[in-house]
């Protein structure tokens, strides 16, 4: 996917820019608000990466401008301000999602890769199948093989999510965030608990997994090997 | 102040002016009904019983004034010794002068009278009239003291108004005095207080309180910038200290690479304590305000719960929800959530075998890296189950989350068995960066507790450690919403403010 990356610290860009490229994307890196936004007008890109305080323009300016003229492309806003007002103000700004400074690239790349894969919401389906894996939202009835599984509401949301972004690695920021509504740091890492509630009930019996951990990164729900 | 002293004047003239006036008035009034009396006479008996009556009413001591006279203009009775000229002319009465002896041989002296002067059939005139030299002399007097008066009124209202003026004066500049020394620096120092409780007064009170609130601001800040210095410096030098020892390992390769993956997850233990302390920071600055809405705390506590009970389960631990529903506090969800999954974090960490003390607030570190899962077995019992008081090692220590409603409070209970805080160190394991065991070993930022007083705080709450008996009973205190307030008892009075 074609990345365009506005961010003014040089080598945070050009970090973004190697780190994509090798990811297998392409990356353009405009330095400052008004460059970005002429970039970002052209259309050609999937995604953009935005960082919120930017001369000339700062980024809320910037995704406000293009969402004005009806841009549509999903932005990922960057931000050293991470309390809940300033997501707030960034989402509403029209921003698609909100990642605090400093970061993990890993997170980065996860929420990009999430951001591109999300579909409109009047093609949003309602049934997922990953395998023989398959999960109604309407009915919130879940069955592997044919068989019934039984979930508890908040294991069916995070299976849900899991699988909307089924393929693409999930972070445990990304489920506490989608999954609980919640955008704080636990301090004990609760979302692997879960987790490991939700691959005894799906996977347990199995003789193919479908929820792996991706190590230092999250988690992923795919049909296939490791 | 030349305002004021015209005003007395004005004043002081019109009730002199008026005085007179009314004197006059008064007099004429008294003479007219006496030749209403005369007349009457006049008519019943002639010209003689008047002449008669004048001559006797003349002699009477302190008496009127009196002459009646011929066509001719001689006296024919009364005490005037002539006829007054002033008179001649004025229906209504007039004032006049007239000699008076008052004893003989000695010089006449001039007084002033009012009179009236009416004739009477038969060519006769006759005067009444009455003596107002002594009323007009008191007139005169009033006046003058009127004067007086106002010219000490004067004088003392002007000599008032410079002292005070001079005295308000003064004390604005002490005020801006103060304020000068304040912004150079000295953030200790308060507008001065003159004690009377005047308007001054109440205006350089409120700015003091500004003031306090201020200088306690700073302090914080400074306070949070010396525990950055202190408690940051500390993992930023170890995270220095790995990478330069990782560099100096001859084994190469894989000692680069482990030694880079031990300073990625010390640098996100930095972040997570950076991040805890600017929350903190703001939170105490009062920052979030905007972002509060009516909220259920059942319905926070239930969502922590659900985030926590498979993680208290996984530890071994019983775990009890216990919300009464249907109360409403006005709170951010997102930090009460957060402050209570806190307490809820503690109470698990504390409950377990290898506990530390509290309060040990960020785990997540070295012992549960990122990517790894949790033990999916059960862990054991505790060793020290049995010393929870049950004596029943079989029980499994419980951790238990409520909400309960104290009056216009809301309580949010967080309760474990383990090994809880003694009492003298309660108040310290609520500041800021305190861990009560002496060693640093066990990881943590020590910013826990003191987030969760400052999410108590900055909703109008409080926080409190109490004896669990075994344990430790953290209790989260939130105003009530007034309006809301339909469940459980009936509102007290001075219910708190939304």
């Amino acid at each position: 996917m074609r990345v365009l990356v506005i961010e003014d610290d040089r080598e945070t860009a050009q970090f973004l820019h190697r780190s994509l490229r090798e990811s297998g994307h392409t990356a353009d890196v405009a330095g400052d608000g008004d460059s970005g936004l002429a970039l970002a007008r052209e259309g050609r890109h999937d995604v953009l990466i935005v960082d919120r305080m930017l001369p000339r323009r700062d980024g809320l300016s910037v995704v406000q401008t293009l969402r004005a003229e009806g841009v549509r492309t999903p932005v990922l806003i960057l931000s050293a301000l991470g309390e809940v007002d300033d997501r707030v103000k960034g989402l509403r700004a029209g921003g698609d999602d909100y990642l605090t400074k400093p970061y993990a690239y890993t997170e980065l790349l996860a929420r990009i890769e999430a951001l591109t894969r999300r579909p409109a919401p009047e093609e949003q389906a309602t049934r997922y199948s990953v395998g023989d894996l398959a999960l109604d939202r309407l009915s919130h009835k879940v069955s592997r093989g044919g068989e019934p599984i039984l979930l508890q509401p908040r294991e069916f949301r995070l299976l849900e999510y899991l699988m909307k972004n089924a393929g693409q690695v999930v972070t445990r920021t990304m489920l506490l965030e989608n999954v609980w509504d919640y955008h704080f740091d636990p301090q004990t890492n609760v979302i692997d608990v879960h987790i490991s509630r939700l691959r005894s009930k799906i996977d347990k019996g199995f003789a193919k997994p479908l929820l792996h951990t991706v190590r230092g990164a999250g988690y992923m729900i795919r049909d296939g090997a490791d | 102040m030349g305002v004021f002293a015209l005003v007395a004047a004005l004043v002081v003239g019109f009730i002199a002016w008026r005085a007179n006036d009314l004197l006059t008035t008064k007099v004429v009034e008294t003479l007219e009904a006496e030749v209403v009396g005369l007349r009457e006479q006049y008519q019943a008996g002639g010209a003689e019983r008047l002449a008669a009556i004048i001559a006797q009413r003349s002699g009477e001591p302190g008496s009127g004034l009196y002459l009646l006279v011929d066509p001719s203009g001689r006296k024919v009775a009364g005490n005037l010794d002539r006829m007054p000229t002033e008179l001649e002319g004025a229906a209504a009465g007039a004032v006049f002068n007239y000699l008076r002896r008052l004893q003989e041989r000695q010089a006449a002296e001039s007084r002033l009278a009012v009179g009236v002067l009416l004739p009477v059939p038969g060519g006769l005139t006759l005067v009444v009239g009455r003596d107002i030299e002594d009323l007009s002399r008191f007139a005169r007097t009033m006046g003058q003291l009127g004067l007086w008066g106002v010219g000490l009124l004067a004088l003392v209202g002007i000599g008032a108004g410079l002292a005070v003026s001079r005295s308000v004066l003064r004390r604005i500049e002490a005020i801006t005095g103060a304020s000068r020394a304040i912004m150079a620096g000295d953030l200790s120092k308060r507008l001065p207080l003159h004690g009377s409780g005047d308007e001054l007064d109440r205006l350089s009170q409120s700015l003091n309180a500004m003031l306090a609130r201020i200088e306690e601001l700073i302090v914080a800040l400074r306070e949070v910038s010396d525990n950055i210095a202190h408690d940051l410096k500390t993992p930023l030098n170890r995270l220095r200290n790995r990478a330069e020892a990782a560099l100096r390992d001859p084994v190469g390769a894989a000692s680069y690479r482990d030694g880079l993956v031990k300073t990625i997850e010390e640098a996100d233990e930095l972040i997570k304590t950076f991040n805890s302390l600017l929350l903190i920071a703001r939170l105490e600055a009062g920052a979030v305000a905007e972002s509060m809405a009516p909220v259920d705390p059942a319905s926070i506590v239930a969502d922590v719960s659900e985030l926590y009970e498979p993680v208290a389960e996984e530890a071994g631990l019983a775990f009890e929800t216990n919300a009464v529903g249907g109360l409403s506090v006005r709170v951010n969800r997102e930090l009460v959530g957060q402050a209570v999954a806190n307490l809820v974090d503690n109470a698990i960490k504390y409950s377990r075998a290898d506990a530390g003390s509290y309060p040990d607030a960020s785990d997540a570190g070295p012992d549960s890296p990122q990517g790894a899962d949790p033990p999916s077995q059960p862990v054991s019992v505790p060793g020290s189950a049995s010393r929870l008081g049950s004596g029943n090692g079989a029980l499994r220590p419980k951790v238990s989350i409520g909400v309960r409603r104290a009056g216009d409070r809301v309580e949010i209970v967080v309760a474990d068995q383990g090994p809880g805080v003694a009492p003298q160190d309660r108040e310290r394991a609520l500041q800021r960066f305190v861990r009560l065991e002496k060693s640093r070993s066990h990881p943590g930022s020590g910013l826990g507790l003191s987030l969760v007083a400052a999410v108590a705080r900055l909703h109008g709450g409080s926080i409190r450690l109490e004896d669990n008996t075994p344990g430790l009973r953290a209790v989260l205190t939130l105003p009530l919403r007034p309006a809301a307030a339909t469940a459980g008892v009936p509102l007290s009075t001075g219910a708190a403010a939304p």
